[in-house]
């Protein structure tokens, strides 16, 4: 754990990285990790697992009915149907956005979020400001998104939980009945998927 | 879609940094992997981390705009490990130390290498 490429030109340490650094050599000598191994973890987390994933499960889920049965009954199998699994064990539920009924996500205790499917959070997503108002005022945080619902839409937050992680399936947008899977992938945005967003075509 | 840009008070939420990396900087992915690695060597369950980092987010100390996030993400998973007598701080201390005075004492554009520390720990 000695060698790495270092980003900083001037050879001045960052603190933090320095602590980083300290534990890596820590729980190397003490065999609790692999430098390999958490390479290959960056690597993942940082270029092959994002809201793409998410939007092929939301895709299928609008185009093949019996998927979006199965979402709806149980989502962690649904999901990992398509090769995307949790690592930390954790299970996923699926709410489907209606025409009375908006989902919106939060994890109010600390940044809870389904990695697996929409990869890392975006930097608002961990913010103190939205995990508490999204459960407070959820109307008024929709709207900084620029969404506004209806009066008469509900709209349900559901709080992320260590074990439970929630997807958004957003209403898919009228004039897309000739869409393929692919195509209706394409529409579908992280924040849509987290109910900040909505799915429209052309967006 | 971006939240509209407005001045940031208290409760504002952060405007959307464009994000074409995840991580700000290189030490907060490494920060981030470490705890996936360890948590899939049972070194600790998910939970014990997610009061953890929760503890540290909620911790006076943590900014309001979630800015530190992955600071809070280091300290949590640091105090998790010296309360679990697998690291202790003095020695963190002292390893940290160690490798700024590698970087310093390594030539401009090779890999900072612990052993180039003058001092070794």
């Amino acid at each position: 754990m000695t060698h790495r490429d270092d980003h900083d030109h001037d050879n001045h340490l960052d603190p933090m990285d320095a602590r980083v650094r300290a534990l890596e050599t820590t729980l190397c000598e003490k065999g609790l990790i692999d430098p390999a191994a958490i390479d290959v973890i960056v690597d993942t987390y940082q270029n092959r697992i994002g809201p793409q994933n998410g939007a092929r499960v939301v895709a299928k889920a609008w185009h093949d009915p019996a998927f979006a049965d199965w979402l709806k009954r149980d989502a962690t199998a649904a999901i990992a149907s398509l090769g995307f699994t949790g690592r930390q064990g954790e299970h996923m539920k699926a709410v489907f956005n209606r025409p009375q009924t908006h989902n919106l996500v939060v994890c109010t205790l600390c940044s809870c979020y389904p990695w697996s499917v929409l990869g890392l959070p975006p930097v608002w997503y961990k913010s103190p400001p939205y995990r508490s108002r999204a459960v407070i005022d959820p109307r008024g945080v929709l709207s900084e998104f620029g969404v506004s619902l209806n009066e008469d839409v509900r709209i349900r937050v559901w709080d992320s939980t260590a074990e439970l992680r929630y997807l958004v399936v957003p209403m898919r947008p009228a004039g897309t009945e000739d869409y393929s899977e692919e195509a209706l992938a394409a529409l579908v945005t992280r924040d849509s998927m987290i109910g900040t967003g909505l799915v429209d075509i052309g967006t | 879609m971006s939240p509209p840009e407005k001045p940031l008070s208290d409760q504002s939420l952060p405007l959307e940094i464009a994000e074409p990396n995840v991580f700000a900087q290189p030490w907060q992915a490494q920060a981030f992997a470490l705890v996936i690695s360890l948590h899939e060597k049972d070194v600790f369950s998910w939970n014990e981390w997610a009061d953890a980092l929760s503890g540290e987010l909620k911790s006076s100390g943590a900014s309001r705009d979630g800015s530190d996030y992955y600071d809070c993400w280091l300290r949590a998973l640091e105090r998790l490990l010296i309360g679990k007598n697998i690291a202790s701080g003095h020695n963190l201390d002292a390893l940290a130390a160690s490798w700024s005075r590698a970087a310093h004492a390594t030539p401009h554009g090779q890999p900072i290498c612990l052993e180039n520390d003058p001092e070794p720990v």
